[in-house]
């Protein structure tokens, strides 16, 4: 199995060692070693809530750079949906694609194209036997290892349908080597623009021997730059018409997806702590009769991630305004043709290549782990317990547990020494 | 249960449906701590939600303690609410003696104490009307 690489790099001369993103950080993956933020990778889920509120910009998410692309390939440009609500005054989506292919790129192919086919997908497999309700999305790469590492009741809730950006990839691929030819599958380079570094993280960590359909993942916000100054005194031709409908357009907006299913009571909710609630709930098997669940780690959604450019709320009523100019019909998977049937469930080629199983952080050895869990409560209640993360970790129970395994000293406790000076 | 046990305890706040839970949350995570198999975890956090529920609707809260040894997890929900006065009435599924405005919230469809027993491997249940209840939740890890 691949080694999991988590997408937020530490800058060190920039981190002060203040306890902002220790405190925020929902699992409880970071730590303050030697005056630096230190994010444990195995428990860490991409969030990017630490990105978020580092108030000193030492936290940088890793991803493609744009300057190293080489355009001298067939680059297929892979625009999120939320790239369409980052421009002011923008009233037909053509002149983004327009820009993009301006900027070198030899095609595009719209996300929110092959979100629509997900839509269908989704609807599919929501009717199937083996589907287990409430199913729940799989689209938001964050909350798809939250739920691997924490929630392993509801991994089998998982739809098990590649997400939009991977199908795009696939089907961009596949047309591209249709109409060229002449081209080698090497010549042909997908490159995903995203709103989110956990994008980044998931295409990194794919096991061994799977294909991976994006092959580039670059940061929205470095594209916007560039793709700005193109978008400005160039109009648009017809090989930049839009394919996308509103439907894959709500895709970056929450509730969406969800909304785009049309046969199901469905919940959806947005930003982290919140979907971790929903899933503790939804654990206990407690919230009723639900078909479908959307939850997205960003709020409002995908327009909210840390690498969109615009405020996410602003983005939001962009795209709400730019949907009424798109076409309302979406594609169908009909409308695909290397897919004949699909009365017989989901496709292989179409499912999520990695398998959700739950994959706890190393081997639980029972009692190994309730001798430390009972020596870390004994040694807590001693603890000022006032949570100040002055010793570096996120909580005095955090910080008996991390003395107990041996990664803290107990004279890193400065209220307590005090306290007893 | 023996020393050896780990315990913790919670208070079930009965004040509120905003907390209902909490406890079996947390237990929840304490259990997924020490590698509890997700079966196992699944079972508990859906009879002692119930078990906490129930202590909200019927007895303005009470006490949930968890003792975890290597092969045995106990609950203990202890209230001192009005009682059961029909255990057997009360085990058969849709009975319910739960008042109008909490059926509206969704809440109170007798289905409380089956799914105890059905999502735990032993369930005792001890009450005296006028005194309180307590049930015992028993999960054998091996």
């Amino acid at each position: 199995m691949a080694v999991y690489t988590h997408s937020v790099t530490i800058e060190p001369e920039k981190c002060t060692g203040c306890t902002t993103c220790l405190r925020r950080c929902p699992v409880e993956a970071i730590r303050i070693r030697n005056d630096k933020a230190v994010i444990n990778a195995n428990q860490c889920i991409d969030c990017g809530e630490c990105i978020r509120v580092c108030k000193h910009s030492a936290k940088r998410a890793s991803y493609d750079r744009l300057d190293e692309l080489d355009f001298s390939k067939h680059l297929i440009a892979l625009p999120a949906p939320s790239l369409f609500g980052q421009f002011n005054h923008l009233d037909e989506a053509d002149y983004v694609i327009q820009g993009l292919l301006d900027m070198g790129f030899s095609e595009v192919y719209e996300v929110a194209k092959a979100a629509e086919y997900v839509t269908d997908l989704t609807r599919i497999y929501i009717n199937s036997p083996e589907a287990v309700k409430p199913v729940i999305s799989s689209a938001c790469p964050v909350v798809v290892r939250l739920i691997k590492l924490r929630f392993p009741t509801l991994c089998e809730q998982l739809v098990p349908i590649m997400p939009p950006y991977e199908l795009a990839g696939k089907l961009a691929k596949e047309e591209a080597l249709r109409k060229h030819p002449e081209l080698s599958p090497e010549d042909v380079k997908t490159v995903f623009i995203s709103p989110c570094p956990a994008k980044v993280s998931w295409a990194k960590s794919v096991m061994e021997g799977q294909t991976v359909y994006v092959d580039f993942i670059t940061s929205m916000n470095d594209v916007y730059m560039e793709l700005l100054s193109k978008m400005k005194g160039s109009e648009p031709g017809p090989e930049a018409a839009p394919e996308a409908g509103s439907v894959g357009l709500r895709w970056a907006m929450t509730s969406g997806e969800a909304a785009s299913l049309m046969n199901e009571g469905y919940l959806t909710a947005d930003g982290i702590d919140n979907v971790i609630k929903v899933l503790d709930d939804l654990e206990s098997g407690m919230l009723g009769d639900i078909g479908f669940v959307e939850l997205n780690a960003c709020s409002p959604g995908c327009v909210g991630g840390v690498l969109a450019p615009s405020n996410g709320y602003v983005a939001r009523l962009r795209l709400q305004t730019l949907q009424k100019t798109v076409v309302v019909k979406p594609n169908k998977l009909e409308d695909i043709d290397s897919m004949d049937s699909f009365g017989e469930g989901i496709p292989d080629e179409y499912t999520e290549s990695e398998a959700f199983t739950y994959m706890p952080d190393g081997a639980p050895n029972m009692f190994k782990l309730m001798l430390a869990m009972k020596k870390a409560d004994a040694l807590a209640e001693k603890l000022p317990n006032k949570d100040c993360g002055a010793c570096g970790s996120p909580t005095c129970k955090a910080f008996a547990l991390d003395v107990v395994n041996g990664e803290a000293d107990l004279s890193d406790c400065k209220v307590r020494s005090q306290m007893e000076g | 249960m023996n020393n050896e046990a780990l315990h913790y305890h919670f208070d079930v706040d009965g004040a509120s449906f905003a907390n209902a839970g909490r406890a079996s949350v947390e237990t929840k995570k304490l259990l997924r701590q020490i590698g509890v198999s997700p079966d196992v975890i699944r079972r508990i956090s859906v009879a002692m939600y119930e078990g906490e529920i129930n202590m909200v609707i019927h007895a303005h809260g009470g006490d949930a303690d968890v003792y975890i040894t290597e092969d045995t997890i106990l609950i203990q929900l202890k209230d001192v609410g009005p009682g059961i006065r029909n255990v057997e009435e009360a085990m058969k599924e849709g009975f319910s003696t739960a008042p109008e405005n909490i059926r509206a919230l969704g809440f109170g469809a007798g289905m409380g104490l089956p799914n105890m027993k059905r999502y735990s491997d032993d369930m005792h249940i001890d009450t005296k009307v006028g005194v309180g209840t307590t049930i015992e939740l028993w999960y054998r890890l091996k």
